[in-house]
């Protein structure tokens, strides 16, 4: 970026939204079992399971039904690799945003695959969550750290 | 069953650089000596302040710089009576849009040192300064506006700037 001339000024401006919001009872139950480990999907129409779960069907907009668990691995459906992390992203190394079907599932996830470089990603691999040492997790998405490539420790 | 989750905390945190560009930064350097600074346009002879530069009717550069007086009207208000996180005044306060003597462009002031039942449209007001060694380069210099005793201005002179 140019600097900008000597009788510019120029002045940090910082802006905080503390959000904080109710999940209700189903992203509720999603998030209470990332803290034991463990990922909830929802059955919806037609038995398709949505992950990561909604109140409603997303296509239907029918009520979902019973909450059940998936993967813990899966597909990777599409991705975007981020050569250069921002400070407030997941993981602060090169890594691929990547939407995730996990197995069990028939929605796609969004979360990040630490894959090491842009060569090790492909469309249909399959990949398994790190999740953080129990101590870290916080019923959050990202009481998994980031997804691996299958078989990578 | 695992415990539910009921609460989400999702900060936000935007981190930018402001740039004030070169008429908003001798606009600002105006304030840090306790001057309006503003632009006239050379087409239509508007005065804007703060200035961005140029005239958003004529399109044109404004270049011949104004100073204006520390003396304004109160072209409309409101009086804020609700409370939210990170107020800085106390309320009840007074926001106005305020019209500067000789400009053609209102902006936002804050009126204090009159009850707030009392502000009306077209009442003349003063800029009041923090003490010059606290001026800078930043509205806050411009601690707020305050009646300065003059009869009320005629709707016709500010009509044009609510």
């Amino acid at each position: 970026m140019a600097e900008p001339a000597d009788d510019v000024l120029r002045a940090p401006h910082f802006l905080d939204y503390t959000y904080t919001r109710s999940v209700g009872p189903v992203i509720g139950a999603f998030l209470g079992a990332l803290r034991e480990g463990r990922i909830l999907g929802v059955r919806g129409t037609a038995g398709r399971v949505v992950v990561p779960p909604t109140e409603y069907d997303p296509i239907t907009s029918e009520a979902t039904g019973e909450l059940v668990e998936v993967g813990p691995g899966g597909v990777v459906t599409t991705w975007a690799w981020a050569e250069h992390p921002q400070p407030d992203q997941p993981l602060d190394r090169p890594f691929a945003w990547a939407l995730i079907t996990l197995d069990g599932a028939n929605t796609a996830l969004l979360h990040v695959v630490d894959a090491g470089s842009a060569n090790a990603m492909a469309s249909g691999m399959r990949v398994q969550p790190r999740f953080r040492p129990e101590d870290d997790r916080r019923g959050h998405l990202l009481d998994i750290e980031c997804f691996v490539p299958e078989g990578a420790s | 069953m695992s415990e539910i989750v009921s609460i989400l905390e999702t900060p936000i945190h935007i981190d930018y650089h402001f740039t004030a560009g070169l008429a908003q930064s001798r606009f600002l350097k105006g304030i840090a000596e306790g001057r309006f600074l503003g632009q006239r346009c050379p087409v239509c002879g508007k005065v804007y302040v703060p200035p961005r530069g140029s005239c958003p009717t004529d399109g044109v550069p404004t270049t011949d710089e104004v100073e204006l007086s520390n003396t304004g009207t109160v072209t409309t208000y409101c009086v804020v009576n609700v409370p939210f996180q990170g107020q800085s005044i106390e309320i009840p306060y007074i926001c106005a849009q305020i019209l500067l003597d000789g400009a053609n462009l209102a902006f936002m002031g804050l009126i204090q040192e009159v009850p707030a039942d009392q502000v009306r449209m077209g009442m003349r007001v003063e800029a009041v300064w923090v003490p010059p060694a606290e001026l800078g380069p930043t509205m806050a210099s411009v601690k707020h506006f305050r009646p300065n005793g003059e009869p009320d201005a005629e709707y016709e002179t500010f009509k044009e700037y609510l």
